[in-house]
Formats: structure tokens, C-alpha cells, sequence
């Protein structure tokens, strides 16, 4: 597919860089969709890999068992996530906050329990034989697809409705917005995205193991997003482009770190929540705590001889309701 | 008949009834205030009214709809809008898509036309902008359109939940201690705001404690005290009830005086 593309594309970047722009192009899809669940429509998910789990099943097992070709096993394994979404989606989105982010976080390992014991996924071996189909043109539309989607919806009657639904529920439901149907939708559209992602992942790498989709995956997501910006699209691409270029580069400057590389992500989301709060790309121009005890530091130092000249009658106050 | 109808409305809350067999009518095109101390129930009437609690025991009937057990996006749907006593707009938007958000039930694309959007989703959408502007223009907050919600100050964030209720396009409007932290002079504003609002053909339900205010405003007055009605009359009858006085100033009040 997109034979043309990809040999021009190949006569001139190597296949490591080939090999690392695909992974990119992968996790930019997973992190745009996981940022309309999280930034824009503000739930908690953590189970983010399980619906890429159910893509790149899908497809591997469509590939290798039903010969179904490379278009229809990705449209598929797309829409099987989404049904998957609406099942997880519509007991778990009444919850709120920590306990939707644990239903999510359980059904992730209930799925890669399950994908590990099934015997025509392979369990714990694994599914091979998948061809691979996948290849940068393909990935690259699949991310602009993505974005131009995402982009449009956020701007739209139902964008508009998912924000309001994270800036304040009670008053997007007064305001006529049905918030479960809402936040199972937007839920869907994630499910839908994550599973292409896992598509074009498994037609890529060829082989999917149950470990490849656990928790870590998910969390490493959700690290993306923060990283780019809760609720900013341009951000997830960002995010997802440096965090999994990094590892990369680490490698082969740093490999000690490389291998250390979720002590290497909780570094630096920590280095991003104390300087920019909102992500890399936050819009927002809410101060995070270190500019403001910067601002404060500045005051206090500007107006020290004022605030001495207030000390006085503040303590006589305190010492006329003493004892004495 | 009367626009709204609440007959024996009780909520309880476990052990606690907020609210006990409260019956009043909101008739087409008044103005009709609920007064009461605090924790007389009056929130929670309106809580109840809007679909954020089912009543535990009673009836409310809007333009012949039984409200009791629907959800708060069809009684919005249905022509009831209301505002909040503590402010809750949606913070991090701009005032216009606060505003727009409001008219959700009013506008009609769906999730594939919200993708892809084709000439009548847009027509929609810049009609639903003007309309927004519109409503902003009439609250008094012209010119602030853009602002994020968060950057106004707190009597245009009062202005901009009512502006915000108006584009639901509602026949009865709830608003919860409008006034609330307002000077005289706001309130003054308030007050000619919620009259051009009367003369729209706007039904309005009104939560207040500024007296003046209420007495000034309102054609009818009931009055809440521990979730029960205590009396129901005109601002001059009200003044005078005994029961009323009672509740406001104490027993003690009523026996000194």
C-alpha cells in the first residue's frame, strides 16, 4: 500500500529512523485519543493499552487465521475497540474520578489476563505470522486522520459539550447535556482511534504479546498527554514524539539511563508539573505553584518595609487578649 | 393553569427531610420569589425542580409534564433553566461558549456532523455565536465575549449564568441568590435585568435574601422554614405574617413585640 510513498520516503531516512518515526506515529494516535478522554472530556482513564490490545488482536488474529486483507482487519480491529469502549464505557462512566480510573486500570488487567490464557491468542507465546503491512505513508495518514477528526470534534457542539462536562459537571447536565451518553461517546471515539493504533502496531511489529499491552503502557500514555497538555491536541503530538524519541536517544548516549526509563518519565513529569502545569503546550494561563511562590518571594522582598510597618499593631493585638 | 405545579413535594435525605409537603404554583409571566433562613430548603427545591433529585414523595408538574423522575438535560430540554448559588460556569472557556453551551438542546448537529462538518452544521454553529453575542449584550457583558470565564469579575460571572440559562431558551428561568455578594448598585442592575426579563415573556423563579430586593421585585412570595411553607401571599401580605416574622427574627421577637 502507498508502495511509492514509502520507497521515496526510505531513499532518504534509514530504517532505524523509519523503524522509530513508526513507533511515533503509533503513539501519537494512542496519546490524541487518550487526551479527548482525559483533557478534554476529564475522566481518568487508565486502561488506555487495553483497547489497543483488542485492536492489534483483532487484526493479528483476522490476518493470520481469516486472511482478511490489511484495510478491512484495521477498519475492523477500529470498531471492535469502539464496541469494546461502549461496554467498558457505559457501567464505568457513572463512576467518578479515583474510582474510574481503578475500573479502567481493572479492566486492562482483566483483558491482558485473559489475552495471556486464551489459546488462539497464542497466550504468553504470543501471535505470530502477522505480515507486515504497516508502513510510514500509512501511518502518517493514520495520524493526520487522527488529528483532523479529534480537532473537528473538539470544535464542535459535542466538543464544547465534553469540556463542559470536565469543567463542571452538575452545570453541563442543568445546561441540557446528557453527560453519561457524552462521556460514553467520547469514550467510544478513543476506543475506536486506540484500536487502528493497534492495528497498524501489530501489522508492524508482527508479533503481539499479552505484555506488550499492561499497565505500564497505559501509564506511559497518560504521561504523554500530561506531558503535551491536558486538553491540547498539537500537545499530544509533542508529547507522544519526545517521550518516545527519548528512550531512543538515551540508548545509544546514555544506555544507563535508557534502562531506567520510567524512573527517567517520573523525572520529568515531575520537572513539567512544577514548571509548566498545563503540559508543554498549556494554554492555560493558570500559575503553577513555583511561579507563584516566585511572585510572592518578589513582593515580599518589594514590599518588606511595609510589612514591617504592619507587624506592630497586629502583635499589641494579640497580647491585649492575653492573660495579663 | 399554571405554568408549574409542585404539590406535597418532600425530599429526605436518609433521616433528614429537607424538604416536607411543599405545595406552590409559578403562574405564566410572574415574578415569584422563594425566601426562607438558610437551610429552609429553598436549594433543594430547585435541585428537585431541575432534575439533580428525584423527590421522595410529591408531584411537579411543568406545562402538563411530570417532571418527578426525568433527568436534568430533558427537564433543560423541556424549557426550565437555572442558575447557581454558588457560580458554576465552565471556567476555562470563553464567555461566548459558556453562553453557547447553554443552547445545547437547542442545536441540532449530531456526533457526524459535529465531525464533519457540512454547510447546515456550519450555519448552525455561526447562528448559535450570534445568538450568544446577542444574549451577552442583553445581561450587559458586550465586549467580553472572548474573556475566559474564570477572568471575569464576580458580579459579570452572575451576568454570564444568566446569559448562559436565557440560550437554553427557557419559558421558566431559576435563579439562585442572584444577588448573592452583590453591591447596591449591582443589584440595582440586577434588578431591571431580571424586569426586561419579565417583559421577554420570561416566567422567573427567584431564590433571594436581599430583602429589598425581594420585596421590590417579586409579585408573589412564599416563604420556606425548616422545608416547610410557612406562608404565601404578596410582598405586602408576607411582610406582615406573623409566622414569617417568627422565622426571620425568632419567637422572642414576635412575644417582645
Amino acid at each position: 500500500m502507498l508502495d511509492w510513498a514509502d520507497g521515496l520516503l526510505r531513499s532518504f531516512i534509514n530504517s532505524y529512523y523509519y523503524g522509530v518515526l513508526v513507533s511515533i506515529g503509533i503513539n501519537i494516535i494512542l496519546t490524541l485519543s487518550l487526551n479527548l478522554v482525559v483533557g478534554f472530556t476529564g475522566q481518568l482513564h487508565l486502561g488506555h493499552a487495553a483497547f489497543m490490545a483488542v485492536g492489534a488482536y483483532t487484526a493479528g488474529l483476522l490476518a493470520t487465521k481469516a486472511g482478511v486483507g490489511f484495510w478491512g482487519a484495521v477498519l475492523a480491529a477500529g470498531l471492535l475497540a469502539a464496541v469494546a469502549g461502549v461496554i467498558v464505557g457505559l457501567p464505568t462512566l457513572r463512576l467518578r474520578g479515583d474510582y474510574l480510573a481503578i475500573a479502567t486500570l481493572g479492566f486492562g488487567e482483566i483483558l491482558r489476563i485473559t489475552l495471556l490464557n486464551l489459546d488462539i491468542t497464542g497466550g504468553p507465546f504470543g501471535l505470530r505470522g502477522i505480515p507486515r503491512q504497516t508502513n510510514l505513508p500509512i501511518v502518517i495518514l493514520a495520524v493526520l486522520f487522527t488529528y483532523l477528526v479529534l480537532r473537528s470534534l473538539v470544535n464542535s457542539r459535542m466538543g464544547r459539550a465534553l469540556i463542559a462536562i470536565r469543567e463542571d459537571e452538575v452545570a453541563a447536565q442543568t445546561m441540557g447535556i446528557d453527560t453519561t451518553r457524552l462521556k460514553v461517546t467520547s469514550f467510544t471515539v478513543a476506543a475506536f482511534f486506540a484500536g487502528i493504533a493497534g492495528a497498524l502496531f501489530a501489522y508492524w511489529f508482527r508479533y503481539l504479546n499479552p505484555s506488550s499491552f499492561g499497565f505500564m503502557i497505559s501509564i506511559e500514555l497518560l504521561a504523554m498527554v500530561v506531558f503535551g497538555g491536558l486538553g491540547n491536541l498539537l500537545g499530544s503530538v509533542v508529547g507522544a514524539s519526545v517521550m518516545t524519541y527519548l528512550p531512543e536517544l538515551l540508548r545509544t548516549v546514555a544506555p544507563a539511563i535508557a534502562e531506567r526509563r520510567l524512573v527517567f518519565y517520573g523525572a520529568l513529569l515531575v520537572i513539567i508539573m512544577i514548571l509548566r502545569p498545563n503540559g508543554l503546550l498549556g494554554t492555560s494561563s493558570e500559575q503553577g505553584w513555583l511561579e507563584i511562590w516566585l511572585a510572592r518571594r518578589r513582593s515580599r522582598t518589594a514590599q518588606g518595609s511595609a510589612a514591617s510597618s504592619q507587624v506592630p499593631p497586629a502583635s499589641t493585638g494579640g497580647a491585649g487578649h492575653g492573660p495579663a | 393553569m399554571a405554568l408549574l405545579e409542585v404539590e406535597g413535594l418532600t425530599m429526605e435525605f436518609g433521616g433528614l427531610r429537607a424538604v416536607d409537603s411543599v405545595d406552590f404554583q409559578v403562574h405564566e409571566g410572574e415574578i415569584l420569589s422563594i425566601i426562607g433562613p438558610n437551610g429552609a430548603g429553598k436549594t433543594t427545591v430547585f435541585n428537585v425542580l431541575t432534575g439533580i433529585y428525584h423527590p421522595t414523595r410529591g408531584e411537579i408538574v411543568f406545562r402538563g409534564q411530570r417532571l418527578n423522575d426525568l433527568k436534568p438535560h430533558h427537564i433543560t430540554a423541556l424549557g426550565i433553566a437555572r442558575t447557581f448559588q454558588n457560580i458554576r460556569l465552565f471556567r476555562e472557556m470563553s464567555v461566548w461558549e459558556n453562553v453557547v453551551v447553554g443552547a445545547h438542546t437547542r442545536l441540532k448537529s449530531g456526533f457526524f456532523s459535529s465531525i464533519f462538518k457540512g454547510p447546515a452544521t456550519r450555519r448552525e454553529e455561526r447562528a448559535a455565536r450570534e445568538r450568544a453575542y446577542k444574549h451577552l449584550e442583553f445581561v450587559g457583558l458586550k465586549g467580553l465575549e472572548t474573556t475566559k470565564a474564570r477572568q471575569l469579575p464576580y458580579g459579570a460571572q452572575r451576568r454570564l449564568e444568566i446569559a448562559r440559562a436565557l440560550a437554553a431558551e427557557p419559558r421558566l428561568l431559576l435563579l439562585d441568590e442572584p444577588a448573592a455578594g452583590m453591591n447596591a448598585g449591582e443589584t440595582e442592575e440586577l434588578m431591571s435585568l431580571i424586569r426586561k426579563l419579565k417583559e421577554q415573556n420570561i416566567t422567573v423563579l427567584l431564590i433571594e435574601h436581599d430583602m429589598r430586593m425581594v420585596m421590590d421585585i417579586s409579585e408573589r412570595i412564599v416563604v420556606l422554614d425548616h422545608g416547610r411553607k410557612i406562608a404565601e401571599g404578596t410582598p405586602a401580605e408576607v411582610r406582615r405574617h406573623e409566622a414569617v416574622i417568627a422565622a426571620y427574627l425568632g419567637a422572642s421577637a414576635r412575644a417582645g413585640g
